[in-house]
Parts: structure tokens; sequence; C-alpha cells
């Protein structure tokens, strides 16, 4: 028993040659967002203000794919999405299609505890986020050159992207005159935690996918697909978004463990397992303090710890392999 | 067991004192979905291809809360939207927020069948419908005088509620409307309009497909998305079976309803009856909710803890049942 917490930021093709200056700052946000949830759990804090204090550290790092560094829709902007579910309650709240809204996980708990709806998009979530004062910024804080040249370089590929795909081997030569190694940046973020109480939540926030087309919906908002916590387990989703969604891979993790009777990291392992390869990641921790980091991608950004002292930092080697 | 099946709904949670002509009209409508879905099946159509006609009927006709007819936002618009899912594949696709697209669920296809996405809102969901070409109308074309008058009345009843999920005590001067204590989504149930239609199929290859469209909530925020739209709670299938769902939209995504119904199927089991009746009766908690249900089996299910659900289902061997209690 006792607290447990993963984080990830984003599942993909994250090549093993991926150059310091790509590697070293995720992992250092990485760490710095551990130790953030490390401390909020030992001070008892709930699982569910956790989750969201770290979604926002994860937001606010440009170095991952969710807030300020969110990669671009097909017209260059920026559009982004979020959910937050607190297992005991199963009360949930999710918003679409923000541009202005500095932290979407936080305007996600707002549509959770202020309005009768679970799931605002759009103009409405805009206006919505005005009502409540949360902080705002003009679209272009959100931008990045990486991700100004990762839009590029999907548009000339003529694909849309997770935000790990590695560009097409005939245009390597170019990639390496464009971004070194051509990662297309960072993939969406998550957070999982549990208290010594059994007390479970979970929060995901994306940018979504390169290239996207406008008023794209991935799996970050949608509860079941991206997002999902219960009495049992917390689950926090990354990857292909229309492969979560058609395989309910958040809810299905706690489905399985319950009606199979596996364990956490049985259940995420067989979860993932049937999803397509290359499309999808995820971590979770369990009402008794496990943890599970499962990915069928060559990485996932994450990082995880547990009251009895574990702890990692990782991108590679999934427990799967 | 086998050969096709077909269900459809037009809401859960019904004013127990609806008016006699009203469930006339209603069962007249299902009836008239039912018989297209038939003759559909009997030519061979495909599961995929009947659902989507099915709910276009059912959205053009101004009677339920979809396409023509749906309920008002706040602002006194309409914002529909809508999902379909293709059991085999698990194919899906969505949309949010459209104010001029006709038919919500033929776009919701257009989304699986031409986009690499699943899910598209608003703006962007309404500029893909113009480059598709598909038929376009202004927003008045969806609004009824109905819903109109509902609108003011749902605007006055949530002035005087404290908190949309505490029943009122009193009723002083707010008429008949407040006196039946029933609620559904913070609405006295007379002022609730049930928020969505759908349908269900198996076709003769025993492939499943579902479908649900909506204007959603009556009095909502702009913005406000509901379960309708969300593969895993309004709408899923599978190889095993197809679900459509409709009710307190809380209640559906927070049980991810739809999805349930299949989970208990395959990590359970159980069949299609034994399924939709223990989702029904253990995983909604305190929320309201019906669905219907084909099995690859050709066996139809309806199932629902409200009062009332506007119904209606036929298998190949000749059952057919329209209901809405």
């Amino acid at each position: 028993m006792g607290w447990a917490i993963a984080l990830h930021g984003g599942a993909g093709d994250i090549p093993h040659s991926l150059p310091p200056d790509r590697r070293l700052p995720r992992e250092a946000g990485l760490r710095h967002c551990l130790d953030v949830g490390i401390a909020a759990l030992k001070a008892h804090k709930h699982p569910l203000d956790v989750v969201e204090l770290l979604v926002r550290e994860l937001e606010n790092y440009p170095h991952f794919n969710a807030g300020k560094g969110s990669v671009l829709t097909s017209s260059g902007t920026v559009e982004m999405e979020a959910s937050i579910m607190n297992g005991k309650s199963k009360k949930c709240g999710a918003v679409s299609s923000l541009s202005t809204v500095v932290n979407a996980v936080s305007l996600a708990r707002l549509v959770m505890e202020k309005t009768p709806h679970i799931y605002l998009g759009f103009h409405g979530a805009e206006a919505f986020a005005r009502e409540q004062g949360v902080e705002t910024a003009d679209p272009s804080y959100f931008i990045t050159p990486e991700n100004i040249e990762r839009l590029k370089q999907a548009q000339d590929a003529n694909r849309v992207q997770i935000d790990y795909t590695q560009p097409v081997q005939k245009e390597a030569k170019d990639a390496a005159a464009t971004i070194p190694n051509g990662d297309s940046q960072i993939g969406t973020v998550g957070c999982v935690a549990v208290d010594s109480e059994g007390n479970l939540a979970s929060a995901t926030s994306t940018g979504g996918l390169v290239n996207k087309m406008a008023g794209r919906i991935g799996d970050s908002p949608i509860i079941g697909a991206g997002t999902y916590a219960n009495h049992l387990c917390a689950v926090s989703a990354t990857g292909k978004g229309e492969a979560m969604i058609r395989g309910t891979v958040a809810r299905d993790v706690a489905a399985v463990m319950e009606f199979k009777g596996l364990s956490l990291k049985e259940a995420a392992a067989y979860v993932i397992d049937q999803v397509p390869p290359s499309n999808a990641g995820l971590v979770a921790v369990s009402s008794t303090g496990e943890i599970a980091t499962v990915f069928n991608t060559t990485g996932m950004f994450r990082a995880c710890a547990s009251e009895d002292g574990y702890s990692e930092v990782a991108i590679w080697d999934s427990p799967l392999k | 067991m086998g050969g096709w099946a077909i269900a459809v709904h037009g809401g859960a949670g019904v004013d127990p004192i609806l008016p006699n002509e009203r469930q006339e009209e209603a069962k007249r409508l299902l009836t008239r979905c039912l018989d297209i879905g038939i003759s559909a099946l009997r030519s061979n159509l495909s599961a995929i291809d009947v659902v989507e006609l099915v709910v276009r009927e059912l959205e053009t006709d101004p009677l339920f809360n979809s396409g023509r007819g749906s309920a008002l936002t706040e602002k006194g618009t309409v914002e529909m939207e809508a999902s379909i899912m293709d059991g085999p594949k698990r194919r899906c696709g969505a949309v949010s927020g459209l104010t001029t697209v006709k038919n919500p669920i033929s776009l919701a296809r257009l989304v699986m069948d031409k986009t690499p996405h699943s899910y598209l809102g608003f703006a962007g969901a309404e500029e893909f419908a113009r480059k598709q070409g598909v038929e376009l109308v202004d927003n008045e074309y969806f609004i009824t005088e109905d819903n109109v008058g509902m609108l003011k009345l749902a605007k006055e009843a949530n002035s005087i509620l404290f908190d949309y999920r505490i029943p009122t005590l009193t009723t002083c001067g707010g008429g008949a409307a407040m006196e039946n204590q029933l609620q559904m989504n913070g609405l006295p149930i007379s002022l609730y309009a049930p928020e969505t239609v759908g349908c269900v199929v198996v076709d003769k290859q025993g492939h499943c497909a579902a479908a649900t469209s909506t204007g959603g909530l009556m009095n909502k925020m702009t913005g406000r998305i509901g379960d309708s739209p969300l593969i895993g709670s309004g709408t899923y299938a599978c190889d095993l079976v197809a679900v459509s769902c409709t009710g307190e939209g809380e209640a559906i995504i927070r049980s991810t309803l739809a999805r349930e119904v299949a989970a208990v199927m395959e990590y359970k089991g159980l069949n299609l009856h034994e399924a939709v009746d223990y989702v029904i009766k253990t995983r909604l908690d305190e929320g309201k909710a019906g669905l219907i249900a084909v099995s690859k089996n050709g066996e139809v299910a309806c199932g629902f803890n409200t009062t009332g659900m506007f119904r209606g289902c036929a298998t190949e061997d000749g059952f057919l049942e329209v209901g809405v209690w």
C-alpha cells in the first residue's frame, strides 16, 4: 500500500539516437515534475490535486506537447484539449479546442466542479475560461519554433503524425539539415496518482497530432479513451488518438482488472497488446499502490515513484519487452 | 439464432403524464423508422448503411431531439452532435458543435470514411462539411416553436433550483410543471427533452453497427458536449455487439455505458440480455439512462432505469415491438 505516482510526456517513435539537447531537458522536466508530485503526496495532498498540479507543470514546459509547446494544426494554430477524472466519485471534466487557455487541465477541472456538464469545447470553453478568470495568453504564446518546423516536415511529407514519428527515410538528409534526427516533438502529457487511502485520479493534456485538421479531437479529452479512473485504478494514455478511441484503452485497463481478475500490470499489458504496434502507451496506478508503464512504441517519456522508495525516469525499454 | 435485427430509440426519460397524442406521434415515427430499416436490411444493405439511413430519418423529423427539433442552447441556438461506429474493425466517426449541417450523422460517417481522424468539432467540422458538399441550412431551420417554449420554461425552472441536482421543495407559482418531483439532468421531467435518437443494427452477415445523434441538453451552455458523440459512452460497436445510449449524459460518460455492455460480454461472457440488464442495474449509480443493443447473433435488447424510453425493435424472425414505457 502507500502512495504511488506515474507521469508521462508522450509515447512514440523516439529514436535511441535522440541527441542530448533533445533528451536532457525532457528528462529534467520529468524529474522535476516527479519531485513536485512526490512532495505533494508526502504532504497528503489529494491525488486529484496532485495530478492537476503535475499536468500544469508539464503544460508549462515547452518541450512537451501540451500547453506551451503544443504541436500545430494544419493551419499552423494550436488547439489544446484535456481531461481529468476522480476515481472514487468518477466525476470528470474535459475541454477541447482551446487556443488561449494557459492550463487546459485546470479548465477541465473547473468544468467538472463548477458546471453541471462534463465537457466543454471551442468558443463555449473559451468563454467559460474568461468567466472563471483563468490565466489566458495570446495564441502565439503556445507556439514554439520546433513545432513550426515539425509542421513543415509533416506537410512536406503530406502526413499527420504523432509527435515522435520520424521523418520518412528519403527525406533523411534534408531532415538532418533541419531538426537533428527529426524527432517530432514531445507527446501528450499525463499523470496518475494514488494515496495511501486508495484515492485515485488521472489527468491528460495535449496539443494533439502534428498537422491535424482544425477541430480534430483526439483521445485525451475523451473519458474512457485517454483518461479513466475508478475505485480500482487510474490510467492516462498517449499515442495515436484514433487507436485509443476505438480501443477505449483507458477504460479497458480497469475493465480487464475487474472482469478478468488481472493485476494492474497484466491488464495494462493486455490492453496495449490489443492496439496496433507503434500506436500507444499508458501509465497507470492501482488502489493498492502498484504502478504500470507500458507502451508498444519505441519509447515513452515517463517517470514514476512509490512510497516504498522506488523511483524511475525513463524513455525506452518497455517492461513488456 | 442469426439473421438481422434492428432497434431504434428516441430518448430515455419520458414525462409520465405525456399526453396520449404525443405518445402516438412518437410511436408512429418509431414504426416508420423501423420499417425503413427493415426494408434496407431485406435489400441487403450493410449494418453501417442502415444505421445511418435510419438516424437521418430521425434527424429530419422534428419530433425527437436531433437535427431539426433539437433542444436549444442557453442562447436559443442549436448545436448538434453525433457518432457512428462500425463493428468490424471498430471504425468510428463523431462530430460536435454543428450549427448548419442538416444531417449530423452523415457528417460523422464522412469523418470516419474520409479523414484520418475519428472526431471533428465546431468550426473545423463545419469547414469539413463545406468541403464535402453536404447539405447545409441556416441554424433557424433546426429550431421549432415547441423548443423555443421549452427553453423559456427551462430557464424559469433553473432560476428556482439552487443546485441542479437537488429537487425543489416548494412549487409556489411554478405551475403544474414544477409539481412533478421527477427530475432528469436537473430539469423537471416535464421540461426535460429526451436527449437523443439512435439506432443499432446487425445485418445478415452478423456485422453490427451503432449510431447516435442529438441536439443535447435543453438550456445547455454553448460548447457543451454530451455523451452522444463520445465513443464508448453514447455509442459503441465491435464484433459482438452494437449499443446506443440516451439519458443523463454525465451518468453515461462516467459509466462509459456503451462500452460497458460490450466489456461484460467480452470479459465476463454474459449474453446480450444479461449484459444489458447487469449494466443498467449496477453501473449507473444514481444516474438515469437507457440503451438499445443488438448482438452478432441477431438478438435485440433494450434496458432503461428511467420512466420510459421511446423505442422500437425488430428481428428477422418476425418479432416487432414499439413502446414508450
